[in-house]
């Protein structure tokens, strides 16, 4: 696989990456402007927000598990399947 | 550059898109029985389908220089009536041996359910009795993790199925290692919003490598894009990634999985060979 400099990853993406960011901010605007109680859908959204801030690596399969149903083990037992 | 979409749902496409797919390299697709849009309501309605991907879109691509190969199944949705599934599962056979049959797909999961997962292990019967080649879809958004593992148990709860000989579909960034660390081929889907960008396709290749790895459009009656693959190539050529390990991606890989299938002929336009 090809090596690269952050630099350069960086050049290809900054634009994108600025625009993604304002697209999120003006997200947040609206749902401020918008009424009623806030829905608890807002805490995954916020928590998937602080996993790109903390300084761990593999922010975007960490971002996927956060959006997911935790994996059952014992699915077998609950549908009484054998397969 | 040459390449294979491993994963197009072309029934939903206009004979427009296979031109343009044509013009931009593609030389040979895979089609899997999938949902339509809507439950059909009886065993023919599915015994018209298999007619229209084994006789229909192979003479469609044809026209276009475009080898057109498919899977039959009953798809997880409709799995969920499981009187109808059976019906159909009993049909496939009358199907199986049609020339640009490579095995049983996608089966798989939609919600997790008990329904899907019985119909889902017959399935895996029918292949194996069949000595067929699988092809699995996976759920999407929220139901994908557990559901992909559900699959992964089931499988390997079965000592009879080899995992060279399955390919896994729809994988993301949390669920491509717990595939390909089992043994099995993945297959990355570049479609918008509920999958995955090429961006993101071509960060998957440079985390877990180019082995037993596919990517596919799944263009289909959504929002989807049939051009979606080319959108791969660009974006590796863009990172530098040498033209093999491209080609490898797009065009050597599907091809190793479907040459495990004893029906399998494939022009190959590089070389004028057929095998």
């Amino acid at each position: 696989m090809p090596n690269r400099k952050v630099s350069e990853v960086i050049d290809r993406e900054y634009l994108e990456l600025r625009a993604k960011i304002l697209e999120i901010a003006a997200s947040f605007d609206r749902m401020e402007r918008a009424e009623g109680k806030q829905d608890e859908r807002m805490l995954k959204i916020e928590a998937g927000l602080q996993i790109l801030s903390d300084p761990d690596s593999n922010k975007a399969k960490r971002v996927q598990e956060l959006f997911s149903i935790d994996y059952d083990s014992q699915w077998r037992e609950h549908f009484r399947i054998n397969g | 550059m040459y390449y294979v979409d491993p994963h197009i749902h072309m029934v939903s496409r206009t004979t427009d898109d296979y031109e343009t797919l044509a013009r931009m390299g593609c030389v040979a697709m895979s089609e899997p029985a999938f949902w339509a849009g809507f439950d059909r309501s009886s065993v023919d309605g599915f015994r018209d389908y298999f007619r229209q991907l084994t006789e229909v879109e192979p003479a469609r691509a044809a026209q276009f220089g475009i080898q057109h190969y498919t899977w039959l199944c009953i798809n997880a949705k409709e799995a969920e009536n499981v009187e109808l599934s059976r019906e159909v599962i009993a049909m496939i056979p009358e199907f199986i041996n049609c020339p640009n049959v490579l095995g049983i797909g996608e089966i798989g999961l939609n919600k997790n359910t008990r329904n899907e997962a019985t119909i889902f292990v017959e399935h895996l019967e029918l292949a194996v009795q069949l000595e067929e080649l699988i092809l699995i879809h996976t759920p999407h958004l929220e139901d994908k993790l557990q559901g992909t593992r559900m699959i992964l148990d089931m499988l390997q709860n079965d000592k009879r199925i080899l995992p060279e000989r399955v390919l896994v579909d729809h994988v993301e960034e949390h669920t491509i290692g717990h595939v390909l660390d089992a043994g099995f081929w993945a297959g990355m889907t570049l479609y918008p919003v509920t999958k995955c960008t090429p961006q993101r396709a071509a960060d998957m290749i440079e985390i877990h490598g180019t082995d037993r790895l596919c990517v596919n459009s799944a263009g289909d009656w959504g929002p989807s894009k049939p051009t979606a693959v080319p959108d791969l190539i660009i974006e590796m050529r863009k990172r530098g990634h040498r033209e093999a390990d491209i080609r490898k991606v797009v065009f050597d890989n599907p091809l190793s999985f479907f040459r495990q299938n004893k029906r399998f002929q494939f022009k190959d336009p590089t070389t004028e060979t057929t095998g």
